[in-house]
């Protein structure tokens, strides 16, 4: 696929967890955009993909919800987002969510016009980072929507790898999910328990002080449980972990 | 109260699993082995691509024609002398082997793995009619002598480990002292099985791939007991779901490389035996006759819906229970029917009704490592979704057996409020800067956020949303 050309400005979707849980993390999302020269525009009227519905069997409901980021996002800057799950959705499944539909055309439109955060930084800005901050051992954990979905999956090593005074340890379960799954880490609390459990237990394995990924349903599971069980590491998103080190904080 | 006891099921067996930490670490040590030998398997991408994608091809052009393929695989085999009976329910499929075993006398009989024959729970049934079936494959035999259903469908006695199965043989074998070196726990099975497959009256088998061109049988297997069970006895019946079938003979071989390379690891099976005929004239073994018994049980629905046809194209290689993070956790007999794992998940619900195991469909978190080595690309994680919408707001009255049973007014009522607050800019404003505010005082034990702060911290709202801060930082601004 050729390199698709720089633009001169893009749309930043937050997401509604970010929204709500991490803006900071959004917020880096955004500085780091706009220190590559990018102008930045953040549409007020955006909200949820639509996903939660969707995985629950609400199509209705997730159509709805997506029709307005359709119309949030008009024109054809390019859509980046801060969460490979998110991403994902609107990069696959908004085409068949609107298949048969008045809106079909403007949906594939829309899902081309996606990128997950890392993604855009690498692929699109082949940005070059350096960095100011302490020694610092970290692990990477992937969202299962990034790897398998969004089809993210070296650009967001490729960015710890640049940074100069970052270790970074593979987690050999890396791939595996967290168990968080949206409703699932209600409606199978157990099993979700379990796998986080799991998880935790990887990522401590690694002797990592930091676990960073690309999505925040992941992290409020995983530094959550960490969180509970007093584990010797902290959770970061990665927009937020590259900003900091760049700023030498 | 059928309809709830799968559900409730689902949860409190998943509950005893997740507290099994032997059953635990024995699913955990054996799903990491056959994941790392899959993964040697298909180590070159480009082959694999283009491998899986030849095989969901083979598999989605059968189903396209399986009426007209059905009745030409019928004429074929009647051609080569295979007799062949249609059984639209597990009862009708029990009732026509049970009535072939009786008219040939036969008392006992030998079995290659059949996981249909499971799904019809047939050793019950030639149990209660004074038929004693004896299971062949090794995993079989282990749980047949254990009294316990499959709970993975290649290896169906994954769960237990060799001490567990050691104490198993030392307790129902004669004479077998305890012992946990493989080798002789392998033998005693052996020497047990030998005897059971000189006097068996009847073989019954499995069928891997039914080919409609020849009216041919693939039967793939390890050990020789296929071969054995189809062969030494004087009757053979074999038993298949009638999705099994295959345009032509050309189509078996890229199945036959990856349906034992997903499932264990290994190139190609020990064993592949290409069934076409009884006996024939002058031939020295072979059964005398041959029957096949082609199962629906609930497939033609799920074939006549053109999406979740492609859970038809299932070819029972494990790979996706083997990927699982649930499956690998709760093990396979937490799936309370037949097949367990994500293909199980998709597959039970349209066959036994999403009124009866609608909670499987939502047993997973969508994480797409299943769809991710499937084979023949079944897109599993969203047929799950689809099931998931079939069983709140049926597409149609029938698309699902038990479609629109999960529906309650409270949990639509929620979906509509969700809607209306993620779809209205101001309404969402509103909301998102009441929980900034107000979202935080919620104690831990309200509803889901008590399951959450479970094995959790609570999650904590931001007093400013992106969207008030983005605001202030002048990204609002075209």
């Amino acid at each position: 696929m050729p390199k698709p050309t720089r633009p001169e400005s893009v749309y930043f979707f937050g997401t509604c967890l970010i929204d709500l849980f991490y803006p900071e993390a959004g917020l880096a999302g955004m500085e780091l955009l706009k220190r590559q020269g990018v102008k930045v525009v953040f549409p007020p009227k955006q909200t949820c993909c639509g996903q939660p519905a969707r995985n629950n069997g609400y199509q209705d409901e997730a159509r709805a919800v997506a029709r307005l980021q359709l119309d949030a996002f008009p024109g054809d800057r390019p859509i980046v987002v801060p969460s490979g799950s998110c991403a994902g959705m609107m990069k696959t499944h908004y085409p068949e969510m609107f298949e048969g539909t008045p809106d079909h055309e403007r949906a594939v439109a829309f899902s081309k016009r996606v990128y997950e955060l890392t993604e855009f930084l690498v692929d699109v800005l082949g940005v070059r980072l350096e960095d100011k901050g302490r020694p610092v051992t970290v692990t990477w954990h992937p969202s299962c929507h990034s790897q398998r979905e969004a089809g993210v999956v070296e650009q967001p090593k490729a960015l710890l790898r640049m940074l100069s005074n970052v270790t970074l340890v593979e987690n050999p379960r890396e791939k595996e999910c967290c168990g968080f799954g949206g409703a699932f880490a209600v409606r199978q609390a157990e099993i979700s328990a379990a796998m986080v459990a799991d998880k935790v237990a990887s990522i401590e394995d690694t002797g990592a002080t930091q676990v960073v990924s690309g999505d925040c349903g992941c992290l409020m599971n995983i530094t959550g449980a960490a969180e509970k069980a007093r584990k010797g590491f902290t959770g970061r998103h990665i927009a937020e972990f590259i900003l900091e080190r760049c700023h030498g904080r | 109260m059928a309809a709830d006891a799968g559900k409730l099921e689902f949860g409190a067996k998943a509950h005893v699993a997740l507290n099994d930490p032997k059953l635990r670490a024995n699913f955990r040590r054996a799903m990491d082995g056959l994941m790392a030998k899959r993964t040697i398997q298909f180590a070159d991408e480009a082959e694999w691509t283009s491998l899986r994608a030849r095989g969901a091809m083979v598999r989605a052009n059968a189903l396209a024609r399986l009426p007209e393929l059905l009745e030409q695989l019928e004429a074929n085999c009647l051609k080569n002398g295979i007799q062949v009976h249609w059984a639209e329910t597990t009862q009708e499929a029990n009732a026509i082997v049970l009535g072939i075993l009786e008219a040939a006398g036969a008392k006992t009989v030998i079995k290659g793995k059949s996981m249909v024959t499971e799904e019809m729970h047939l050793n019950a049934h030639l149990e209660k009619h004074g038929i004693t079936p004896v299971e062949s494959d090794l995993g079989e035999y282990i749980i047949q002598l254990a009294g316990e259903a499959p709970s993975h469908i290649v290896m169906p006695c994954i769960h237990k480990n060799k001490a567990e199965i050691a104490e198993l043989f030392h307790d129902k074998i004669a004479d077998q002292p305890y012992t946990e070196n493989v080798d002789e726990l392998t033998a005693a099975a052996r020497k047990a099985l030998r005897g059971a497959f000189a006097g068996a009256d009847a073989g019954i088998s499995g069928v891997n791939f039914a080919v409609a061109e020849t009216g041919t049988l693939v039967l793939i297997e390890n050990e020789g007991n296929g071969r054995l069970s189809t062969t030494l006895p004087p009757l053979h019946i074999a038993v298949t779901g009638i999705e099994k079938v295959l345009e032509k003979l050309d189509d078996v071989p890229p199945l036959l490389s990856l349906l034992p390379r997903s499932a264990t690891g290994q190139p190609i099976t020990t064993y592949v035996n290409m069934i076409s005929s009884p006996r024939k004239d002058g031939e020295k073994d072979g059964p005398k006759a041959v029957h096949l018994v082609l199962l629906d049980n609930g497939r033609s629905r799920v074939h006549g819906d053109s999406e979740l046809r492609d859970t038809l194209r299932c070819i029972r290689c494990a790979a996706c229970m083997n990927h699982c993070p649930v499956y690998t956790r709760v093990g396979g007999h937490t799936y309370t029917f037949t097949y367990p794992g994500p293909i199980g998940k998709l597959l039970t619900p349209q066959i036994e009704g999403l009124d009866c195991a609608g909670d499987q469909p939502h047993a997973s978190t969508l994480c797409r490592a299943c769809a991710d080595v499937c084979p023949v690309q079944i897109p599993i994680p969203d047929l799950l979704v689809r099931l998931r919408t079939e069983a709140v707001r049926p597409t149609s009255p029938d698309a699902v057996k038990g479609a629109g049973s999960s529906a309650t007014t409270g949990e639509t009522l929620g979906w509509k409020g969700w809607t209306l607050l993620y779809g209205s800019p101001l309404l969402y404003r509103i909301g998102t800067r009441m929980l900034g505010w107000f979202g935080n005082l919620m104690p831990s034990s309200a509803p889901m956020l008590k399951q959450w702060t479970s094995v959790r911290t609570k999650p904590k709202f931001a007093p400013k949303s992106l969207h008030e801060l983005a605001r202030e930082k002048g990204f609002c601004d075209e």
